[in-house]
């Protein structure tokens, strides 16, 4: 039994946390969730006493009743992996890279005095197996490259649990996971909870994660606990109004305004992208890997379409193609009927434009906001009026004039996003193509952002090519939806035609792997906001 | 002001120290180094002479800011042919990754690396001629390979952010990105680098000139200072400690404002240290 009375932390001065209870039993499952910067994490880094410099804890933190030993580094390292431990979102970063995984999950062992190194390996390889990684087709003399995302969470996990400890904290564990694989992690996750008795504090920015995973929920809002209770009655009762605040933004569907003509816009026709491997012989030609093979669609003038798959489907490749950076092996893609390529003229590729994920590295840290939103005029040249068109682009997407001279380190995630659209519609390009451009985004911010591009496109009428692992945003933004697998298109319809009917099996576990809230707790609420 | 890493003051310091005696050095010294003056040779330090006389009876602080003249020109050029050829070829180099271009600039860089560079250029100035150009040349020479290493490692990872393909969905050349984009965001490695190659610089200047191929008679320099004060090395200690501790300040405190230099320009450590 873990218990946080009272805990509140300042760093160099600014409270972080304020007044935080929790209790982890064990064998339970709890919750906490909030957006970024709420002190979700800095909580598990109290837990662990991994707190940056300058940190100033105050309350109570017991393991089974008696003080966590924090402040004494010795005490903590013995229970750090131990008793406690902890998975981070990024499981290649969260490994070393030049160890084999048998040698870093024997490594807590060693440590921790409970195996000689024999033992310890052979001890690895049923932890491994038990998290789903059997000797047979993985050995312990892999490497983490050697594996793929989800299999470097369950080795993550399997060094975690090496000890059977009394508490697991899951920072993120699936965020940067797809949905597929997200619904494993998360099953064995549950399964080793119930078989252990251990209590896993599950961290996570995502509601239908802890809808489906957590007995307990906490919400944490800026340092704070706001709302916390059994997960079901939390759901249903949504008491604080903050809970529902970060509800009825994880489902948000922006209101969106028709304006689909039957003008085709880019046409792509049995589009191929293929990619040489390095090469296995000095003299023979280098083997190729197909990233797109045969990819046909249409998109229409004003229409929001939307392009669906897991990492590595081949969508990014696509959307380099359709924006011209990369040459096809085969096939065309086709704007308003002139060919798109890495030679196009500069006036057709004014005419479609991208919004990237990362909010962070979308721009040159050096540049002026007013700089930034300009540099597509590299395609048109700059006209006499850049600046009032600056100026204009920046207030569509809600943004003061004043914003012009600053960096973009002074803005907020959601502003940066904005800024990124207005860069992409200075030109008022026809076609948008949106990569992934909320994903990063917290859910608020990210239903704010949906509203601005809804409507953008009712005043504009724009065209999107909507590209996401996020079923949820797919649905609420977009017309129609290419479910794209292995470098195919595997479905394509009516959005709400795919999500109520599937077709393909492939689109079914997408849909089926995706967490949702239980729809009965939801009527319970929708049921109040009515009253 | 206090934000600023302490080593920074202390490097730059120093730096600027042997600098201003090397500027000084033009308009005026205690006395020319050019005329001999036996009667006063080997005089100890004094406040005629506050660092002695050599046995030609020239003062060595005059010694010494001319040959500070002399290395930290030979170090300025010798960095900047590197900063000039190198950078450019690492631009292209990590523009162009993994193509047949990448490959001839990486293995050029190679070949340059695989032979002992003050060897080369004791071969280059043997063969062209002992001078402080010659000198110039070769170390400069071998900056090129280091500046393009740098420069295509901090360039290839910039090169995989958005902005970069925001700018080529604007339309911009890769010449353009790497002068526009890619060049800021590497300049403060280049500029730590840039400290180290000049303190390396330094070195090899009064290597070679120890060894006869630098700058040559009457222009004084440090390591020729060094080569004359050897054989007298058991007699008069001081006239070789005095030139060999002004190179050892010299790197250190160029060295020290390298350090200082790579965690102002971090912006990592600049933030927790705000």
């Amino acid at each position: 039994m873990i218990s946080i009375r009272n805990l509140s932390l300042s760093i160099h001065g600014s409270q972080i946390l304020r007044d935080v209870d929790l209790e982890i039993a064990p064998g339970q499952v709890v919750g906490l969730v909030g957006e970024s910067g709420s002190g979700k994490s800095m909580t598990a880094l109290a837990l662990m006493d991994l707190l940056p410099r300058g940190a100033k804890v105050a309350g109570e933190m017991d393991i089974d009743g008696a003080p966590l030993p924090h402040g004494d580094d010795k005490a903590m390292c013995a229970l750090r992996g131990n008793r406690m431990s902890m998975i981070f979102q990024e499981p290649m970063s969260a490994l070393n890279p030049v160890k084999t995984i048998g040698e870093q999950v024997a490594e807590t062992l060693i440590i921790h005095g409970q195996a000689a190194r024999a033992g310890a390996m052979e001890i690895a390889a049923q932890k491994l197996t038990r998290v789903g990684l059997p000797q047979d087709k993985f050995p312990l003399d892999r490497y983490p490259h050697e594996l793929s995302g989800g299999q470097r969470q369950r080795v993550c996990i399997a060094l975690a649990v090496a000890l059977h400890p009394d508490l697991l904290i899951a920072d993120e564990p699936t965020t940067a996971l797809d949905v597929t694989t997200q619904a494993q992690i998360l099953d064995l996750l549950k399964e080793l909870v119930a078989e252990a008795q251990m209590g896993l504090l599950l961290i996570t920015h995502d509601l239908a994660v802890v809808a489906g995973m957590a007995d307990h929920v906490a919400v944490m809002k800026s340092g704070e606990i706001v709302e916390q209770g059994p997960t079901e009655a939390l759901f249903r009762g949504m008491a604080h109004p903050y809970t529902r605040a970060l509800f009825n933004a994880s489902k948000h569907h922006p209101e969106r305004t028709d304006k689909v003509t039957d003008a085709p816009l880019l046409q792509v026709t049995e589009a191929v992208r293929d990619y040489a491997l390095p090469r296995t012989s000095l003299f023979g030609p280098a083997p190729k890997f197909r990233a797109v093979g045969g990819v046909s669609f249409t998109l229409k003038k004003g229409e929001s379409l939307g392009l669906v798959g897991e990492s590595g489907c081949g969508k990014s490749t696509l959307t380099r193609a359709i924006l011209g950076l990369e040459p096809l092996q085969g096939g065309e893609i086709l704007l308003n009927g002139q060919p798109v390529t890495p030679k196009m003229a500069p006036k057709r590729r004014a005419g479609l434009q991208v919004v990237f994920q990362d909010p962070y590295g979308s721009f040159n840290p050096r540049w002026t906001v007013e700089r930034l939103v300009a540099e597509p005029f590299h395609l048109t040249g700059r006209p006499d009026d850049w600046r009032n068109r600056v100026r204009a682009v920046l207030d569509d997407v809600g943004l003061d004039a004043d914003t012009m001279h600053r960096y973009p380190h002074e803005f907020s995630g959601g502003q940066r996003q904005r800024i990124a659209i207005a860069r992409a519609l200075i030109l008022e390009p026809e076609l948008l193509v949106l990569d992934e451009a909320v994903s990063a985004l917290d859910v608020s911010v990210r239903a704010q952002i949906l509203d601005l591009l809804a409507d953008l496109q009712a005043r504009r009428g724009l065209a999107y090519l909507f590209i996401s692992h996020d079923l949820g945003v797919v649905r609420g933004i977009t017309d129609r939806v290419l479910v794209m697998r292995a470098g195919e298109i595997v479905e394509q319809g009516d959005t709400r035609d795919v999500f109520s009917a599937p077709q393909h099996p492939y689109t079914n576990s997408l849909i089926g792997a995706a967490p949702v809230i239980p729809s009965a707790w939801q009527e319970a609420q929708d049921g109040q906001f009515m009253v | 002001m206090s934000r600023l890493p302490p080593q920074l003051w202390v490097g730059a310091g120093l730096s600027a120290l042997f600098l201003t005696a090397a500027l000084l050095s033009f308009l005026w010294t205690p006395y020319d180094v050019e005329v001999l003056n036996i009667a006063s040779k080997l005089r100890p330090p004094s406040v005629e002479f506050w660092l002695g006389t050599d046995h030609f009876g020239r003062d060595m602080l005059s010694m010494l800011m001319v040959g500070a003249r002399t290395s930290i020109a030979v170090a300025v050029i010798a960095v900047g042919i590197g900063i000039c050829i190198g950078v450019p070829l690492g631009l292209a180099a990590a523009a162009r990754r993994g193509s047949w271009l990448d490959e001839l600039i990486m293995r050029g860089n190679d070949l340059i690396f695989a032979f002992p560079s003050l060897v080369i250029a004791i071969l280059i100035t043997a063969t062209f001629g002992p001078s402080a150009t010659n000198a110039i040349l070769a170390i400069g020479i071998f900056n090129i390979p280091v500046f393009a290493r740098v420069a295509r490692g901090g360039a290839m990872s910039i090169w995989t952010l958005d902005f970069i393909m925001a700018a080529r969905v604007s339309g911009k050349s890769i010449t353009r990105i790497s002068a526009e984009h890619i060049l800021p965001n590497i300049a403060n490695l280049l500029i730590v680098q840039g400290t180290i190659q000049f303190s390396l610089g330094i070195l090899a200047e009064a290597g070679l000139s120890y060894v006869g191929l630098g700058a040559q008679p009457p222009t004084p320099s440090w390591g020729r200072m060094l080569a004359d004060a050897q054989t007298m090395i058991y007699t008069t200690p001081r006239l070789a400690i005095t030139p060999g501790l002004a190179i050892v300040m010299m790197v250190l405190g160029l060295n020290l404002m390298g350090d200082g230099l790579r965690d102002l320009l971090d912006p990592r450590i600049r933030r927790t240290r705000a």
